[in-house]
């Protein structure tokens, strides 16, 4: 029989299937072809794979190769693909047993003198191939470690092509050296302690924190700003195994994993460029479609410093992610949809110049100038932001002043009891953070106190909060109340709440 | 044997050599070979030969000396190809055989130095 045939994985977004590759080699001219919607990098994997066997001592069939990559339907694209090809036409060959290639995943690219190389996407195809039944997995030794954390697989990784067929016929490994796995999550640099001062600034960010509200920052350059965004991370409790490999799926499609500690077990923080576009931002692209900065900081912080500079329509573009948690971008190739639970953290200066704080003395802005500024900031998206806090410039009170601020540990640490006390409240709800709670369980279940209703019903009659706005400011009081220990959001909890929302004025 | 100045004279023996090597192959399967070099301003044919059903096959004979620069089949690209089709309808056409059935026969013959050979044949490739 000339027919081989083995399994791999194609990615679309985080969304793979499992492909069989089928290997015919019939009588004929010397030809090959590839079918099944190859790529370009796909389609260059003949020579690669020619050259890799070749350099192995085996066989290149001088005839006519038919590789088909079925479901035929779905497009398929880079260079994993090279090592399933492979195992498909030696196994077509009748150089491995059948068998070898049955119920086993192959993922490798192949280079010319047969190692296997690297590959993106480990993650999410082995999680696509163990949904569909597969329990063993070879993969490239470099993506060893990101492959072992789907424990459930039986992982082969390899780093020849050799050592793989050697494998495939005695069942013989080469043994090779562990690399032990090293915890690259060292204690990061930023801490909180750093932060001199800023009061308003540090209870917004541990609220933040605890209830997952987005947060914009605005006060002057030097004030502290980005050094708060950056600490957010830190205070910011550690991920569930569900939430890291979900993170580390979406990593390791874009190809930023460390090689030897890949899992991410902390919040991620990721800071585009306020020059970022549209595509940077959301994800896109035409061929493969890429996760963008806000699926990077899933489940992290997306900082955005100097918001207003921002081109117009690319901080609006985050509005559906907000909303939805995730973001499906459609492009001519098919619609990819990429988690987007972020924490959005915005920073602005006060006006195009910078100075416009306290009394302004110095500020050199026309008054025109500074609404125009802060108008980039869109209504919709700023009704989004729940907590809207002014970072001043330190006082000479403040920088003088000999002990050193809270330290991050120990915020983490209120930070984690506070939503314990929330997941345990939202224990039998569709949600567990207290910014996801939904307006209608907000007006019955999780009504905060009376006086607090009161006065949020008053601003209401004056008109000085939206409905929506209302809403808002409930759900950054619960934040507030599981902080304080309070059970239900008291009158102060809210006047807190609410005068964070407010801070800025605007 | 063939020197740097004369390449062209050195392909040539060896070719015909791969030839009669395979006319030698077909023959001793009992076929019969009816043309030889039949050549056209279009190109050649190596062999024509007539089988037992009475059908023609038409065989492109390469010959290598060495695999360096890869199987002596992969010369034979997709222009190449065609060109054969038309030769041999060609053949027939002169031959007064349209109608009879047909086929493209390739066969690669690689001479080592010690004058041993090898034949890969292949029926019908097209």
């Amino acid at each position: 029989m000339t027919l081989g045939q083995s399994l791999t994985v194609a990615l679309f977004g985080l969304d793979g299937h499992v492909v069989t590759v089928e290997a015919d080699i019939a009588d004929g001219l010397p030809a090959y072809n590839l079918l099944g919607l190859p790529d370009a990098a796909l389609t260059e994997s003949r020579d690669r794979v020619r050259s890799a066997l070749v350099n192995c001592s085996e066989n290149w069939p001088n005839r006519k190769v038919t590789v088909s990559l079925s479901p035929a339907w779905l497009p398929k694209s880079g260079s994993s693909f090279d090592l399933p090809i492979a195992v498909a036409l030696l196994a077509a060959q009748q150089v491995i047993p059948m068998e070898a290639s049955h119920e086993v995943a192959y993922l490798g690219e192949l280079a010319l003198d047969g190692r296997i190389r690297g590959v993106r996407g480990v993650l999410p195809s082995l999680i696509a191939a163990y949904k569909s039944g597969i329990r063993t997995a070879v993969v490239p030794w470099a993506n060893r470690v990101e492959a072992q954390l789907m424990s459930e697989m039986t992982i082969i990784p390899m780093e020849h092509l050799g050592s793989l067929l050697r494998w495939l016929r005695t069942g013989e490994r080469e043994v090779m050296q562990e690399l032990e796995l090293v915890d690259d999550s060292i204690d990061s640099q930023f801490d909180f302690s750093d932060v001199a001062g800023q009061q308003r600034a540090r209870l917004a960010a541990e609220v933040s924190a605890v209830g997952g509200h987005h947060l914009l920052l605005m006060g002057p350059p030097g004030a502290g700003k980005t050094m708060i965004a950056q600490r957010l991370p830190g205070i910011l409790p550690p991920l569930t195994r569900e939430e890291s490999l979900e993170v580390t799926a979406i990593h390791s499609i874009a190809g930023g994993l460390s090689t030897r500690s890949p899992l991410a077990s902390d919040a991620p923080f990721v800071a585009p460029h306020h020059s970022a576009t549209r595509v940077a931002m959301v994800g896109g692209g035409s061929h493969t479609i890429k996760p963008g900065a806000c699926s990077l900081a899933h489940r992290g912080v997306l900082f955005v410093d100097e918001a207003p500079e921002c081109d117009s329509g690319v901080l609006d573009s985050l509005r559906q992610p907000l909303e939805s948690g995730s973001i499906t971008i459609a492009r001519a190739v098919g619609s990819v949809s990429y988690p987007a639970r972020f924490l959005l953290v915005l920073a602005a200066n006060p006006c195009p110049c910078g100075k416009f704080s306290g009394r302004g003395r110095n500020c050199t802005c026309t008054s025109q100038q500074v609404r125009r500024y802060l108008g980039k900031l869109s209504g919709p998206l700023m009704d989004r932001i729940d907590l809207r806090v002014q970072v001043d410039p330190l006082s000479r009170v403040e920088l003088s002043m000999p002990e050193l601020g809270e330290a991050s540990a120990t915020i983490k640490e209120r930070v984690v009891r506070a939503r314990a006390i929330a997941n345990e409240r939202f224990r039998d709800e569709a949600w567990t953070l207290n910014s996801e709670i939904p307006s209608r369980a907000l007006r019955t279940k999780y009504q905060p106190a009376r006086a607090a209703m009161n006065f949020l019903h008053s601003e209401l009659d004056q008109e000085r909060i939206t409905a929506r706005g209302l809403h808002k400011v409930m759900r950054t009081a619960w934040s507030i109340a599981d902080m304080m220990g309070h059970p239900r959001p008291s009158l102060e909890d809210t006047q807190l709440s609410h005068s964070l929302r407010e801070g800025t004025g605007s | 044997m063939a020197t740097e100045q004369q390449p062209h004279s050195r392909n040539r023996i060896v070719g015909a050599f791969g030839e009669d090597a395979v006319v030698d192959f077909i023959a001793r399967q009992g076929t019969t070979i009816v043309d030889r070099n039949w050549r056209i301003k279009e190109g050649e044919i190596d062999i024509v030969a007539q089988l037992a059903d009475g059908s023609f096959a038409f065989v492109e004979v390469k010959t290598r000396t060495s695999v360096t620069y890869g199987h002596p089949l992969e010369a034979i690209n997709s222009a190449k190809a065609h060109r054969l089709q038309r030769l041999a309808l060609a053949w027939l056409a002169t031959h007064k055989s349209l109608g009879h059935e047909y086929r493209i026969d390739c066969a690669a013959v690689i001479v080592s130095a010690n004058g041993k050979f090898s034949i890969e044949y292949r029926k019908n490739v097209l």
